[in-house]
């Protein structure tokens, strides 16, 4: 039996667009060559932000995703993946970053996202454990956060409730194909033939298009999250420092860090983010780590007693234009790509998974699907 | 602080002791590091003393010899300048560098400042933990590991007045036992899962080491005399108590594996003592990425070769990680370790024709390792006696229902469950509810332990603000001691 | 005898026990309760990879008490929660 989509990654993408599918009425084949949320999503924060993000197709894609969290949430039972509408706060530490953040906030706000000056007295309020000198701030109600995992497992149960199946331990090897269309893939357990293939491979996304003859450039950017000791709930938002969304959007392959703390329900604090482009290397770099500690302990001088008890590296699906890729492949029919989230992905999984859909049943999309079309990369090859 | 050396030994147990007195004595310079106060790790453990001081309990040690041998032999070296002992330190991170590796490490608490080692060569002689399993009650106050026990009993003294039950498998429940009765405890029993026939099928091994067999019969005498029962072929299946432990149900286990029906037995104790077998110690083998294999009993190790190198360059390893074994074999690969690191570095310490003894006797030592593990087996019925309440991951109190919700939404393998449940998230990191989850993944029979799932890359806690310090710059490899003193004999 | 007070009763200990040997030694075998469930944790592994045998010892959170060596004077209480449920007050 072949069904009509295959999608290949169990993370949150795999998951959101196999849920989408499945709803819309497709049979659905999921596959992993691991095991549920393996890949990034494994080691994702559960970051859902629009405060990180510049006016553009990007945060449109994450208003109407951010909405549909919020669906997902009554619609899945969202306590049974965290999700908590505990906001963001961008802080600046210094006159030249409150101009910065002055200026993205007041373009981000005539793109429709809701964000509010906060004066630094105020800050304070929202915070109490900030650093007193910090210069200005903005509060982004709008951002959320999820557990990842748990949301990718939630919503691959979803799917499965629609009828969609899940094959593990399943690793594509090479893709079949008739008359210039990919007809299915050959995997370590077998063949399956499925009117449409899907790549959500996340970091991996870029071998695995080579295989189905649809190459894109999207490569791992790693990160390293520090979790401490179980704390109280002495920090109450998403924080950052407002140079965040400069390193998010740098195409340096060199080191960029940029200090981002929250609380999580279960205690633990995690403490991130720096972005590297050294390839699949997840060995613990010691000095990038520091560079996140002594981030943390600046915005929170609170912590500076607090212990770490865990590091450990991600790799984000970097795209060479900061923009995902989603769409059906010009070059090979039966191709659809659905990744270069970058360290997006958690946030705008739910209205990926909505356009691919909409982009195989023919339908209207929400969003505007062009400017994430994967034929910008159709060109030179 | 920083140090520069030739080979950084981590851990002073009697791998980790041998290797550096070998290292040392073949004319290299030594960085013993270890996080207890005093040196003999967990085998010989002894309350503080004076530093090197070599004289230990007889009633309560074995080769207490061998311990003075070693002690007197590292502080000569001590005094020499050839080795710098460094207790109390807790080695966070090993990883490697272009001369050879940094190790990183800090004190239990107050943490103010991190130490450093930086080495041509590192020897991880980091040991083993106990390996528990779960069943009902295992959480009460009053029920610990039997090498808890041990560390209590040889590092701090007396447990008389308590009223003990010993359960599990393995040799160390009965040494243990015949311990606390020599420390003027009760003994309320020893429950071994073990059949007590597989021993027969092990002969040959059993001959290369006769002093086992002597102390074995030994011990059994001991319980006799004091009129301990014990039960073999049997497991603890529930403990029971208000705050503590105060009752114990065993029983027996019949021969297709099951529950033998009807053979429910409880017991009155104050305390409760499990161990079914030992783990090795991986995390620092883990973070600087050596090869670890796993056998298909889940038993996890360290990859080693003829000489005690790991996959990684710059980095030996001696003892329990390289395959669990006892002391014996430790004391031997330290010194096959501590003589093949000096001869890396290019001195020649030892004869050949020592080398090839040792390598001798650790095939000898290695076989009777493996007939022990093969008598004194994970008994397989374990998860049966759980229930949904039954705590699985002790830090974050995950419950056997939990771990089984998490295997629904699509878990299978130990991390995946980690993420989907949080059992292994806690301040241990998994270390104690690793093997038990990877036991209750169906189609992993004989609780294969995935190996990436050892991977603990902060190995001990340290505060934000000490991790935030700057990073000192490598050694460079003209400042690595590059004349050590000639060689030196014991 | 030398002593310490654990959750303020003296406790007596002989040169180089660790606080959770001395406390067991007094009977006292609860060191802490746990955060979510406010059950009763003592001693397990003794020798530091559990964490379960977590106290607070002089004004600092979470250590190991099979780990710290008893001294004179030294003030240790029982912990719940996180141990640090009274952080940045």
């Amino acid at each position: 039996m072949s069904p009509d989509v295959l999608v290949i990654g169990a993370g949150i993408i795999g998951g959101a667009c196999a849920y989408s599918l499945a709803a819309a009425g497709l049979s659905v084949v999921v596959a992993d060559r691991a095991a549920v949320a393996s890949g990034t999503t494994g080691a994702g924060e559960g970051n859902i932000l629009v405060s990180d993000k510049m006016p553009g197709p990007e945060l449109d894609l994450q208003l109407r995703s951010t909405e549909l969290w919020r669906q997902y949430a009554e619609d899945l039972a969202g306590k049974t993946f965290e999700l908590e509408a505990k906001g963001g706060i961008a802080v600046a530490m210094s006159l030249g970053q409150q101009e910065a953040l002055a200026e993205l906030s007041r373009k981000q706000a005539a793109a429709g996202v809701d964000v509010h000056k906060v004066a630094a007295g105020d800050l304070l309020k929202l915070e109490p454990h900030l650093v007193p000198d910090v210069v200005a701030g903005r509060l982004y109600p709008q951002d959320m956060q999820v557990q990842p995992m748990l949301a990718a497992a939630q919503l691959l149960a979803a799917a499965r409730r629609h009828g969609a199946r899940l094959r593990l331990a399943t690793e594509v090897l090479g893709a079949t194909v008739a008359s210039s269309r990919v007809t299915g893939v050959v995997t370590t357990q077998g063949r399956i033939s499925a009117g449409w293939v899907v790549n959500a491979a996340g970091p991996w996304a870029q071998a695995l298009s080579q295989r189905l003859g649809a190459p894109v450039p999207v490569s791992p950017r790693r990160g390293f999250i520090l979790v401490t000791e179980p704390l109280p709930p002495i920090i109450r938002h998403k924080v950052y420092s407002a140079s965040y969304v400069a390193t998010v959007a740098s195409s340096s392959a060199a080191l960029q860090t940029s200090t981002v703390v929250e609380g999580t329900h279960s205690g633990p604090v995690l403490i991130g983010a720096s972005r590297e482009r050294v390839g699949y290397n997840s060995t613990l770099s010691v000095p990038v780590l520091r560079q996140l500690a002594r981030g943390a302990t600046q915005l929170f001088p609170v912590l500076a007693q607090v212990r770490v008890i865990r590091a450990y590296a991600g790799f984000r699906p970097y795209s060479p234009d900061h923009l995902p890729v989603i769409g059906v492949d010009p070059r090979i029919d039966g191709v659809v790509h659905a990744c270069g989230h970058e360290g997006g992905g958690i946030g705008l999984a739910p209205a990926t998974g909505e356009m691919v859909a909409e982009l195989l049943t023919g339908g209207q999309t929400h969003v505007s699907a062009e400017p994430f079309s994967p034929a910008r990369f159709a060109g030179g090859g | 602080m920083i140090l520069a050396t030739d080979v950084c030994v981590v851990g002073a147990g009697p791998a980790g002791l041998a290797a550096a007195v070998s290292a040392g004595q073949a004319g290299v310079t030594v960085a013993l590091v270890d996080s207890a106060a005093t040196v003999g790790g967990q085998y010989w453990r002894h309350p503080p003393s004076r530093p090197w001081n070599a004289v230990i309990d007889r009633d309560v040690h074995h080769d207490v010899g061998e311990f003075a041998r070693l002690s007197n032999q590292a502080a000569a070296l001590a005094r020499e300048g050839a080795l710098t002992y460094l207790p109390g330190q807790f080695v966070w991170t090993v990883s490697e560098t272009p001369e050879g590796c940094r190790v990183r490490a800090v004190a239990e608490e107050p943490i103010r400042e991190e130490t450093v080692v930086d080495a041509r060569l590192a020897i991880l002689a980091t040991g083993a933990m106990d390996r528990p399993l779960p069943f009902p009650g295992w959480d009460l106050p009053g029920v610990l590991t039997v090498g808890g026990l041990q560390s209590l009993l040889k590092g701090h003294g007396v447990l008389a007045g308590q009223r003990i039950l010993l359960a599990g498998t393995g040799p160390l429940l009965l040494s243990t036992a015949a311990l606390v009765l020599a420390r003027g405890g009760t003994v309320a029993g020893v429950i071994e899962s073990a059949r007590p026939l597989r021993w027969v099928r092990h002969l040959r091994a059993l001959a290369g080491v006769p002093a086992r067999v002597v102390e074995g019969a030994g011990y059994m005498a001991a319980l006799t005399r004091h009129r301990v029962t014990v039960q073999t072929s049997a497991m603890v299946i529930a403990a029971c108590g208000g705050d503590r432990v105060s009752r114990v149900t065993s029983a027996r286990i019949a021969q297709d594996g099951r529950v033998a029906p009807g053979s429910q037995h409880t017991h009155e104790v104050s305390l409760l003592a499990v161990s079914y077998g030992f783990t090795p110690r991986l995390e620092l083998h883990a973070a600087a990425g050596c090869a670890l294999a796993r056998d298909a009993k889940g038993n996890v190790s360290v990859e080693v070769d003829d000489d005690q190198f790991t996959s990684c360059p710059g980095v030996l390893s001696a003892g329990e990680p390289t395959g669990i074994g006892g002391a014996s074999l430790a004391l031997v690969e330290g010194q096959i370790a501590g003589t093949a690191a000096a001869r890396r570095l290019g001195r020649s310490g030892g004869q050949t024709g020592e080398l090839v003894a040792l390598k001798r006797r650790r095939r000898t030592l290695r076989a009777f390792a493996v007939a022990m593990a093969s008598v004194y087996t994970i008994p397989s019925v374990w998860p049966e006696f759980l229930t949904d309440d039954t705590t699985i991951c002790r830090c974050e109190e995950v419950t056997y229902a939990e771990i089984k919700r998490a295997l629904e939404l699509g878990a299978s393998d130990v991390r995946t469950v980690k993420l989907l449940s949080r059992a292994g998230m806690g301040w241990c990191q998994g270390r104690i509810c690793g093997y038990p989850v990877s036991c209750l993944i169906p189609g992993a029979p004989g609780g294969t332990a995935d190996v990436a799932s050892l991977r603990i890359p902060i190995a001990a806690p340290l505060p934000l603000s000490v991790l935030a310090s700057a990073e000192q710059p490598t050694t460079p490899s003209s400042h690595l001691p590059r004349d050590p003193p000639a060689p030196r004999r014991g | 005898m030398p002593t310490f007070i654990f959750d303020g009763r003296a406790v007596p200990f002989e040169h180089g026990q660790s606080i959770a040997a001395a406390l067991i030694g007094a009977g006292v075998i609860t060191l802490r309760r746990t955060r979510r469930r406010n059950r009763p944790r003592g001693l397990f592994c003794g020798i530091g990879v559990c964490f379960d045998c977590l106290v607070c010892v002089d004004g600092t959170a979470n250590r190991r008490a099979c780990l710290v060596a008893a001294r004179e004077g030294m003030v240790a209480t029982m912990q719940s929660g996180t141990g640090l449920d009274d952080l940045g007050d």
